[in-house]
């Protein structure tokens, strides 16, 4: 029973802190767009416009809701739901914080160390596929049908040269668990300086799963008025919109654990804090971590312009997937190199 | 044959393999856009801060009055006739007696109304009126929601009799003079 409600408290604020940084994220994006071109942003609703993502949100819950003549009902709702179910789940495996101690009794902060966490988030982010597929065919209008295909073969292309980038991780590693992945970067030993290339295609695919410029062709106002959630409007695309920030906040958070360590930081013995205390910190330096790649996540929205069609496509087969590959083939030197396998 | 010296030979070159890798062209556009996080902001929060104008600025129009406070305009049409967007109508009333002190003379303007919306600023009818009663000020004109709300009467034109609520149109003045 216990055991339940410790579960439940933790989905809740996890629920909670994902969907407060989402709406959050809307406002960082603003403000950042508009600090990186000499601009002051939304200020006008309370202090420096921090009220902005709830005035966006009553916004977005007022609008008419429109369901199209035509439109497949079912799958219309469908669409949307899926998206922002996926992107609520994948937060289930990632390691917040290591454990805390609280009356005598361990506790993981973490909802669920799956031994498998990696392949589960690569399952649950390639449901999040048909979510955008569903919703561009059910509008039953061509522009949002040309998104949704961008999307989804986007999406494709990309996971494959990140399950690759992923896969020569994990030979180093040895195990699927993210919380052992972040367990075995103690300190410094961060995977990113063991697998610079593996970091840097994944972190190119992360742009490309998250629909973020430079790959957001599935919404590129300039060609396909806007994309697949073009016939959407009131909450329902609030959902979209909303689903690709949680998605930006997860991707980021799954950066930060696998590349850079989670919740460990350098000198953490050397603080001589308490277990309890020190948990604390990690979890606030992760988040920290986190911060910076949603930032840097717009930060490159602000700063390249998107991709074509054709280059899109070419970077991702032949480019990022031989380049992963390579990487693979590197990686599985070295580690058989080092076990003394290689030449014998 | 050189025409100017802006000219430049167009080339077919293939790029490097350190320009194809586009990472390095990637960092130091990311650099430009970082060092722009840190600039001035070019942004005038508009209600709450101005720019300065010049003193001979053209803005929302003032109706004078006179040292004893009565009104300068007589309702000629003067300005509504030279007024290129048509933006200016007005009606004429006569003086009633003992109204002496709020018109300077037997005629008035019982009606004077601006159509912010048309009026172009040009300041013609300041140019045309033969009793100094109209001016352009420095002051804007405030946004609305309704269009019926930019059309001013006299309640928004006519300055107020105090001298606090009188407004200052000497340097405007004082600057037309000047040559």
């Amino acid at each position: 029973m216990e055991f339940i409600i410790v579960k439940f408290v933790l989905v809740l604020i996890v629920f909670l802190v994902s969907l407060g940084i989402a709406a959050y994220s809307t406002y960082a994006e603003r403000k950042i767009a508009a600090f990186l071109q000499d601009r002051v942003g939304p200020d006008r609703a309370g202090p420096f416009g921090l009220l902005q993502p709830i005035a966006d949100g009553v916004k977005m819950f007022m609008k008419e809701e429109i369901i199209p003549t035509n439109a497949d009902k079912g799958l219309f709702i469908l669409g949307p739901s899926i998206m922002m179910m996926t992107a609520c789940m994948t937060g289930v495996v990632i390691p917040w914080g290591d454990t805390l101690f609280i009356n005598g009794t361990e506790y993981a902060v973490q909802i669920t160390d799956v031994n498998i966490g990696i392949l589960y988030i690569f399952g649950v982010v390639s449901i999040g596929v048909y979510g955008i597929m569903i919703g561009g065919w059910a509008s039953n209008n061509k522009y949002s049908l040309m998104g949704a295909i961008r999307a989804s073969s986007q999406m494709i292309s990309y996971e494959l040269a990140m399950g690759l980038s992923i896969i020569a991780l994990i030979m180093t590693t040895g195990t699927l668990s993210i919380r052992e992945i972040v367990e075995q970067q103690q300190g410094f030993h961060w995977n990113v300086f063991i697998q610079p290339l593996g970091f840097l295609l994944f972190i190119i695919c992360a742009f490309a799963e998250c629909n973020r410029t430079p790959f957001d062709l599935p919404e590129c106002e300039t060609e396909l008025v806007g994309g697949y959630h073009t016939e959407y409007s009131s909450m329902k695309l609030g959902f979209y919109l909303f689903a690709e920030y949680i998605n930006m906040f997860i991707s980021s958070a799954i950066i930060a654990s696998l590349y850079f360590g989670g919740y460990n930081f350098p000198f953490i013995d050397q603080l001589g804090l308490s277990h309890n205390m020190l948990t604390l910190l990690g979890t606030l330096i992760f988040f920290g971590k986190i911060f910076f790649f949603i930032f840097f996540f717009m930060w490159v929205r602000w700063t390249i312009p998107r991709f074509r069609y054709d280059q899109l496509m070419h970077l991702g087969w032949r480019i990022m997937i031989p380049l992963a590959l390579v990487n693979i083939l590197l990686t599985a030197g070295v580690v058989l190199w080092k076990n003394g396998q290689l030449f014998n | 044959m050189q025409l100017t010296n802006r000219s430049q030979i167009v080339v077919n070159k293939q790029m490097t393999f350190w320009e194809k890798m586009y990472l390095p062209a990637i960092i130091s556009g990311l650099a430009i856009t970082v060092k722009h996080l840190f600039r001035k902001r070019a942004t005038v929060k508009y209600p709450e801060e101005t720019r300065p104008v010049s003193a001979v600025y053209r803005g929302w129009h003032v109706l004078k009055r006179d040292e004893q406070g009565r009104e300068n305009c007589t309702a000629c049409g003067l300005c509504a006739v030279a007024c290129p967007a048509e933006a200016i109508t007005m009606t004429a009333a006569e003086r009633k007696k003992g109204e002496e002190h709020l018109y300077r003379e037997e005629k008035y303007a019982a009606v004077y109304e601006i159509n912010m919306l048309r009026c172009i600023y040009c300041g013609l009818c300041e140019e045309a009126c033969p009793k100094e009663a109209i001016f352009l000020t420095d002051r804007m004109v405030p946004s609305d929601l309704l269009r019926s709300s930019f059309i001013f009467g006299k309640d928004k034109l006519v300055e107020g009799t105090s001298p606090e609520t009188k407004i200052d149109i000497s340097q405007r003045t004082n600057a037309h003079r000047k040559p």
